[in-house]
Formats: structure tokens, sequence, C-alpha cells
């Protein structure tokens, strides 16, 4: 029978009683303190230009103004700085150019913020900026990628080229990569973009900052996914503020998806000005900011090899990727199209050589940064696409030949070419799954069905691994990352039994406050609404690195069993003293400390009484109190798999893409609670789909940002979306974490985009039509084109 | 964006060559001119208040005119800066063909558009640069009389301007 609370219960989220009822505390919905004023910037509405003069003296001027900033307010302080060391193929460090503040000398993309002006109220600011005179000196948008390689226009004059690396994967793979291509029986090829996507996380940014000239003492209240990484991004290199000086506080966040891991320019300037005007000053975000200035996601041009012998064994992948990093190096912006996108690049495999080689350009757009799966999308995309193309050129059907190059259940660990250690899976199981609960077999008569009604039907296939659960600290600084990735917990147990416990991860969707006290209740065996998540504010939670790459329950929720293991070990002490017994003869089950083999017990809630009224104490063994903190660095990533398919159906006449069946099968090893989980993976499948029919962020040739509004950037709607079919049943417990868990918060966004495009060039080749390859988003036009092209 | 287009006026090249010259005539055809002053050989500077889709706003810019043949043929290229609401820049080049008593104008009109004009406006901007260069030379043609055949169909364009008014002013 399901269990209702503990692991593996589908526990209802606390935390949507208050969604539901609009009672969220959002940074915007902080009431507004007494002073309070309002920060609004002045951004360039050219893609690049050089800054010829502002003369801000008449917005100074302006009624309710308190102050106005540009770049050269910040000329001394540092830049926002990339989290990732890339070295290029031949050793030299990849190219960093400041990423300052305000836009100092040249703006850079459109929306590059140059000035900003504080003012009473926030209409009194934009009336203010209207007035601030910037002559700036259009220059030729860099745009092309590879355009810009050969270009002797730069981003940043500074560094002399539009190249931050070139990076191969393995180096030392390369050779023998090149000859298995050379001497294969048989090479697919194919050329693709992975379009380039606005995260639209439905809160936009909004920073508040204030300070307190007593304690010289700032305070930030911020959308942010990791408030510690925030913190110390500003303190140890943009502002300089010492970290026991500053508070970040993350309250809810409406959905981050990526874009808010990052430390963003805004954040610094309001409280730069908090200290300048002696005020609260607040920035909130509107829409066309949020399209303009949130570090974009994707955006690769990739060409990938796939070599074969006779039967479909896979030989080689051999991917050239160029991947747009935008006008500067947001934090982890180096990072996810290198490690977290070269080393998926062997796929589910067996395949023994794997080169991946990746030139990051700088162009005069927004930067470019991890969103919701972050490299392995583009991995996993470019992979299920090519052998897709190799199954139909060798005439072997699609899951046939997936299955024949898995790697096998016996196999693990098991070592990818592309460097990496797989603990544990089953691909096969996933996809024998897969065929059962989509019923694979009925795609033919539903294929006749469509027909039948002048529609063709496709059905297309993807088997998918990830890295999450990001990241042991040793392996990553070897890679070049300059911070650690673990995560941290406290557990405190209070007089009266009930728990807080503060999390270094941060919840913005993915329902900690409900999954986290289900694991403390299910190990102390009481009940979960004992317990409280306290998570997003830096003066209360130990020093955690936040949540992104699905690591929350895999690093986080370790380092909470590891907090809770402890506590346990105190209570078995503290018990032992008050049943008369040496510790190692307590047995602790069900909420209840007892003597082995004898009668005498002691409540939970009995023992942390006793810890913190210490009567009759043994304080020279044992401290009062009950809290115990613990940090957890994981020994490897985790890596969820997963076997999706879909059944689409195509209008012949008009091109358009109806998605009739999905179905998602996935490995996130245990499963805390099933129903987040299939929420999880329903909200990925969303933006998978949307990324392969729909979204596209759009600039033209002089950098304009033509998709910058929801009448131009179509996201998926209900309607674009069919019920889901999810299963998580075939998961294969990860072998290094206390937890066997795996991660699940991207799953849906990396399987879904493959499978849609495959479907669809199955369909279109049922109707006769020798369509290999359309770019996404597959818009009713770029299909109707391939479709009466071929 | 790139539109070409040709309208009849009636009236003959010098004098249509001359109202593309005058201030006065630029502004009464401009859609949205607020203000318009300086010459052609110093070029001119416009206030513009005009709403494209969801963004209005008073665009300033400056006019230049080059490559000037008197009366065949210019060149009118502009800037107009809209503050929050971004910028349009182009430029028109203007033949002028005689036919009769009549003039053949044709243009080639280039725009760009940045900002917010074209984060919201993308969608919209050819039409709106089209029904902009329309009323231009709707208007135009009205300064300087029109076919009676087009009379009717832009009738509607600039009601309280009596037709024709420019000649009437450099003829009197």
């Amino acid at each position: 029978m399901p269990k209702d609370t503990g692991i593996g219960a589908s526990t209802r989220r606390r935390e949507d009683v208050r969604f539901l009822k609009g009672k969220g505390q959002y940074t915007d919905d902080i009431p507004p303190a007494h002073d309070q004023a309002a920060a609004v910037f002045a951004r360039s509405t050219v893609a690049n230009g050089v800054i010829k003069s502002i003369d801000t003296s008449v917005a100074e001027s302006m009624p309710g103004v308190l102050a106005v900033f540009t770049g050269a307010d910040f000329a001394d302080v540092g830049g926002n700085p990339a989290g990732w060391l890339i070295n290029s193929r031949d050793g030299e460090p990849m190219k960093e150019p400041k990423r300052p503040v305000l836009a100092h000398g040249k703006v850079r993309h459109v929306g590059d913020a140059y000035a900003a002006v504080i003012a009473e109220t926030e209409k009194q600011a934009r009336d203010a900026v209207e007035a601030i005179e910037a002559d700036i000196e259009e220059l030729p948008a860099i745009m092309d990628v590879k355009a810009a390689l050969t270009s002797d226009n730069f981003v940043h004059d500074e560094i002399g080229t539009n190249q931050c690396f070139d990076w191969g994967w393995i180096e030392d793979n390369r050779r023998a990569t090149d000859d298995a291509i050379k001497g294969a029986a048989h090479v697919t090829t194919l050329e693709l973009v992975n379009n380039r996507l606005v995260p639209n996380a439905m809160e936009p940014r909004c920073s508040m900052a204030s300070y307190k000239e007593s304690s010289d003492e700032y305070t930030l209240h911020t959308t942010s996914q990791n408030p510690h990484l925030t913190r110390l991004l500003i303190s140890a290199f943009v502002m300089g503020i010492p970290e026991n000086k500053l508070t970040v506080i993350a309250p809810d966040v409406g959905g981050g998806f990526g874009s808010k891991i990052y430390h963003y320019g805004e954040e610094a300037l309001v409280l730069a000005a908090a200290k300048r005007v002696g005020r609260t000053v607040k920035w909130t975000s509107d829409r066309t900011e949020a399209f303009l200035t949130d570090a974009h996601g994707r955006d690769h041009v990739t060409k990938i090899e796939l070599a074969t012998d006779a039967e479909g064994n896979f030989l080689a992948f051999r991917t050239e990727t160029y991947a747009n990093v935008g006008a500067y190096l947001s934090n982890f912006a180096t990072a996810t199209p290198t490690f977290l996108h070269g080393t998926l690049m062997a796929g589910n495999y067996t395949v023994p050589n794997v080169y991946v080689n990746v030139k990051a350009v700088f162009t005069n757009t927004a930067p470019v940064d991890a969103y919701r799966g972050a490299g392995r999308p583009e991995a996993t995309y470019s992979l299920e696409r090519v052998i897709d193309k190799c199954a139909r050129e060798l005439g072997m059907d699609p899951i046939a030949l997936r299955r024949k190059n898995f790697i096998k259940p016996d196999q693990y660990p098991f070592a990818s070419a592309a460097g990496l250690e797989y603990d544990s899976g089953n691909y096969d199981a996933l996809m024998d799954k897969m065929e059962e609960v989509a019923d694979v077999a009925g795609f033919a008569a539903r294929r006749k069905a469509s027909e039948s009604k002048g529609m063709l039907r496709g059905f297309g296939v993807n088997a998918y691994v990830e890295a999450c659960g990001i990241a042991p600290s040793n392996l990553v600084g070897v890679l070049g990352s300059r911070v650690g990735l673990y995560d941290a917990a406290t557990v405190r147990v209070n007089a009266t039994g009930n728990l807080s416990v503060m999390v270094g991860a941060h919840s913005h969707g993915q329902g900690h406050e409900t999954v986290f006290p289900q694991i403390v209740s299910d190990m102390l065996g009481i009940d979960a609404q004992s317990i409280d998540i306290v998570h997003g504010d830096t003066s209360k939670i130990p020093f955690g690195m936040g949540t992104y790459g699905s690591r929350s329950l895999a690093v986080c929720g370790s380092a909470v069993v590891r907090a809770t293991e402890k506590i346990i070990a105190k209570a078995k002490k503290i018990a032992g003293h008050m049943l008369e017994a040496a510790d190692t003869d307590i047995e602790f089950k069900d909420g209840q400390f007892s003597v082995v083999g004898t009668n005498k017990s002691v409540s939970f809630g009995e023992v942390a009484l006793k810890a913190y009224i210490p009567h009759n104490f043994p304080i020279e063994d044992i401290e009062p109190g009950l809290e115990e903190t613990a940090f957890y660095d994981p020994a490897n990533f985790t890596f969820p798999s997963g076997a999706y398919c879909c059944e689409v159906e195509v209008d012949p006449d008009t091109g358009k893409v109806r998605v009739d069946r999905m179905t998602a099968v996935d490995d996130f090893g245990n499963v805390m609670n099933p129903m987040i989980v299939t929420g999880q993976v329903h909200g990925g499948l969303g933006q998978g789909i949307g990324q392969a029919l729909l979204e596209a962020a759009r600039y033209n040739e002089d950098g304009q940002l033509e998709s910058a509004s929801y009448m131009d950037y179509a996201m998926p709607r209900a309607d674009d979306l069919p019920f889901y079919i999810v299963d998580h049943s075939q998961g294969t417990p990860c072998t290094h974490n206390p937890l066997g868990a795996k991660g699940c918060g991207e799953a849906g966004a990396i399987g879904s985009p493959p499978t849609v495009v495959n479907a669809v060039i199955d369909a279109l080749q049922s109707g006769g039509k020798n369509v290999t390859h359309i770019d996404m988003p597959l818009t009713p036009h770029r299909v109707w084109s391939a479709m009466n092209n071929a | 964006m790139n539109l070409s287009d040709t309208k009849t006026i009636d009236a003959d090249r010098a004098t249509v060559y001359a109202a593309l010259l005058n201030a006065e005539v630029l502004q009464a055809c401009v859609p949205g001119c607020q203000e318009m002053t300086g010459s052609p050989e110093s070029g001119f500077e416009a206030v513009v208040v005009q709403k494209v889709g969801p963004v209005k706003a008073t665009f300033k810019g400056a006019v230049q005119l080059s490559e000037m043949v008197e009366p065949e043929s210019l060149t009118i290229t502009g800037e107009g800066k809209g503050g929050a609401a971004g910028f349009a820049k182009g430029g028109a080049k203007v033949r002028l063909e005689a036919d009769g008593d009549q003039t053949i104008l044709h243009y080639d009109v280039e725009a760009k558009v940045g900002g917010k004009l074209a984060q919201l406006g993308s969608r919209i901007i050819d039409g709106f640069a089209k029904k902009m260069a329309d009323q231009f030379f709707s208007n135009f043609q009205d300064a300087l009389g029109t076919p009676s055949q087009e009379v009717a169909a832009t009738a509607e364009a600039a009601p309280e301007q009596k037709k024709g008014w420019f000649r009437k002013l450099v003829k009197s």
C-alpha cells in the first residue's frame, strides 16, 4: 500500500498551500520599506557601440532623483567572473574580458545597462532615465558565431579576438577518433543548430538592497537560486564587501531554470546605491528587460559524425561545436558547453572513441549560460539525432540500433569514452518499459488511423544519460572549477521536539519544503509536520552552493541525511545516559530509543527536551543541545537516464506538428516523492517540446532582439502539449550517495527535443518526403518548406 | 526593411523638387511631425510623435539631404531617437520623372529600428513603415495637387489641408 508520509510517499506539497492562495512572498512582494527608493536602468538600444559621452546633468536635476550612476562609478571595482577556467587545446587559458557592473567605454548588446537612476519613485526614475543624454556611436554588430572568428571587429577590443576558447575533449583521443572515422564502414554526418532560448521564469528578476551605517552591514533580497554563491561573487570578486557584512536573502522565487543562478550587475548596483543614498533601493525587471538581459540558453551550431561498422556497432562520435556565449561570460557560461556537454558525448553507449571540439565565441548578444539541462540537452540532441539518421541510412530499427550499442547492466561501473564513470543504470530495462507503457506495438494501427484522416504520423525515440548531482569538488577542481560543489545542512532539534532544518539548496519550484522533511521524518520516526525547512537566507543557513544541475536531493539531501545521522548518534548518547546504558546498546526505531533486549525506552521528544534542559546531565561527556551540521561533497556525479518516445501528427497541407503521445521512462535512482518527480518531468517535457516546436530567441543582423515579447516568442501552452505517460519504476540506485538518488529536475527538457524531432522526420519520411533534418523550432513554416523542397 | 513605390503628382518636376526641400512642406507631410526646422544645406531638425503598435514616443531626429541633382533626384537620410522607445533610422532615394504636366515620383526606402521598437514592433514594423511612407507621399500629393482620379482615395489622409496649397503658395 502506498505510504502517505516518509521516503517514497507522494506527500502533497506543503508550499503549494501558500502559493495557491497567492500568499507566496517574492522579493517584489516585500512590503516597501519606509525609506524605499527605486532604481531604473538606462539600457543600450544598439548591439555594439562606443560610448562617446553620457550627460546625466538634466536627469540629476529632475524631481525625486537621488543619484545617477554610470560605468565610471564602477571602474575601480571588480568584474563579475566566470566560475570555470577552460584551457584551449593549445594550453592557452580562455579569454576573460571584464564584465562590469555598468557598461563602460562600450555597450555590447541590446539591453546592456550603461547608467542607472535612483529616485523616490519608479516613475520618477523612468522619467530621469529618459533625460540621460548618451552619445553612443553604433558599430556593426557581431552576430554570427562562425563569421565572428574571422572578423577584425571585436566584441572586446582588449582581447583582440572573438574566440573565448577552443576546447578539445579529450584531446588525447583525437587521433584515435579521426582514425576510427576514416576506416569506418559507415559514417553519418549531421549539421544542426541547438536553438537559442529565453528562460522566461514567471517571476522576473528583482533585487532590493539596504545598508545599515551603524554596523556597516548590507542586506540584499534577490531572486536567486543560490544566495551563498551570489554573496561569494559579490564579496570576493565584484564589490569587496566582507561576507560577514552582507546578508543575501532569496525568499520565494518564481522559477529559475538556471537563469537565477548567476550574479547580475543589477544586484551590485542596488547595493552600491543603497550605501550612497542611504536608502533601501529596489529594482524590478520588467518583462522586456527579462528577455534582453536574463542569461539565455543553448545556442550551439554543431556538426556531428557517427562512425559505425557494417553491423551498426558504434565506433566513434566526433563533434565540432560553435557555442555562442554572448557579449560577456556569465558565471557558468564556460562550464556549460564544455564539462556539462562534452563529457556526455558518449551517451548511453559503449562507443570506444569520442572527440568533442567546442569553440566558444563572443557575440553582441545577451550572455548565454546554463538553462534547464545545461549542456546535456545539447549533447543528447546531437547524439540522438545523428543516431536516428544513422539508423535510417543503415535501414535498421532505431530502437534496435540503440539497444545494440547500449552499455549493459553488468558493465557498471562503466568508464565512458568521454571521460566519466557511470555508476549505475539499465538502459535496456528503460527501453523495455517504454515499449510497454507507450504501446509501441500499437503504433502501426495508430499511423493508419492518422493516415485515414490525411495526416502523417511519426514515431520518435531517444535514449539519454546525463550527469547530475554536481559535483565532486576534487574532480571539478582539476577540471577548472573555481568553486567547490558540496552542499550543507543543519538539523536543529528544538527543545520541544520539533525541528528546523537549514539547507544550502534553494527551492523555487522543486518542493524541498515537502521532500526534505519526508527524509528526516523517515529517519527519526517523527511526524513530518513537526519539521520545517529553512532556506534562502545566508544569515540562517550553512554555506551551501544552491540549486541547479538537478543537485538538491543528491547533494543537499545527502547532507540532510548526514546531519540527521549525527543527530541520531548524539541522541543515542543522551538516551543511553537517561536509560543508564551504553550508547552502543541503544537501538533507535520508530522514534523510540530503547536498550537492546529490554523494554526500557525513551522517546525522541524526551531526549530532545533532555538535551536542552540538561539537569543531571553528563556535561563532561556530552554537550547540551541537539543540533548538527553536515557538509556533503559527492564522490561522483549521478547519472540519471531515460528512454523517451513520442508520436506526432503532421498536417501535410500546413506543416503543423501536433504531439499526440509523449512517454518518458526515467531512471532517477531512488525516488523520494513520486508525485513531485512526475511534476518535475512534466515541466521539463513542456520546456523541451517548447524548444522543439515553438521557442526561438531571434536577433536580426543588427543585433536587435526581435522576439522580445510574448507576441513574438512562442511559449508552449496547454493546447500544445499532450497528456504525458511518465514512469520511473526502473530506477537503479545511485551507488555513492546515502539516498541512492540521482536527480530529476532537468531530464524532461533533455530527453524530449530529439524525440520530437525524430518523430517529425519519421512522419515526413512515411509521407514519401526525403527530409533528413529540420532545425528547431519545427514551426509549420519550416516543416512545410522542408516537405516542399524535398 | 525595404520598400519601393511610385506616386504621380500633379505638378512639374521643379515644383516637386522645391517642395521636397521645404521645411514647411515636410512638416505638413511627415505624419505626426510637430516641428521641422532647418534648411536643405544644413539639414533639418524634426520632432515627430508616433505610435508603433504598443510603443508611443516622441522622436527627435536629424534629416540630411544628399546626392542632390536638381530637379531629378535626391537622397534623404535621417535618424530619430525615441529615448526608451528606441530609434528609427533610414533613408529614401527619390527620383522624379517628368510625365507631361505631371511628375512621377519613385522612391526606395530603407529603414531600420532598434530598441523597444524592434523588440515589440518587429512583427508590425514593415506595415508601419509602409503606412508612414504612403501617408507622407499622400500628404505630399495633397500639398502639390493630386491627379483627379486619386483624390478620392487619399482625401481622408489630410482632410484639414486644402488640396494643392503648396503650389498656390509658390505661384502666388
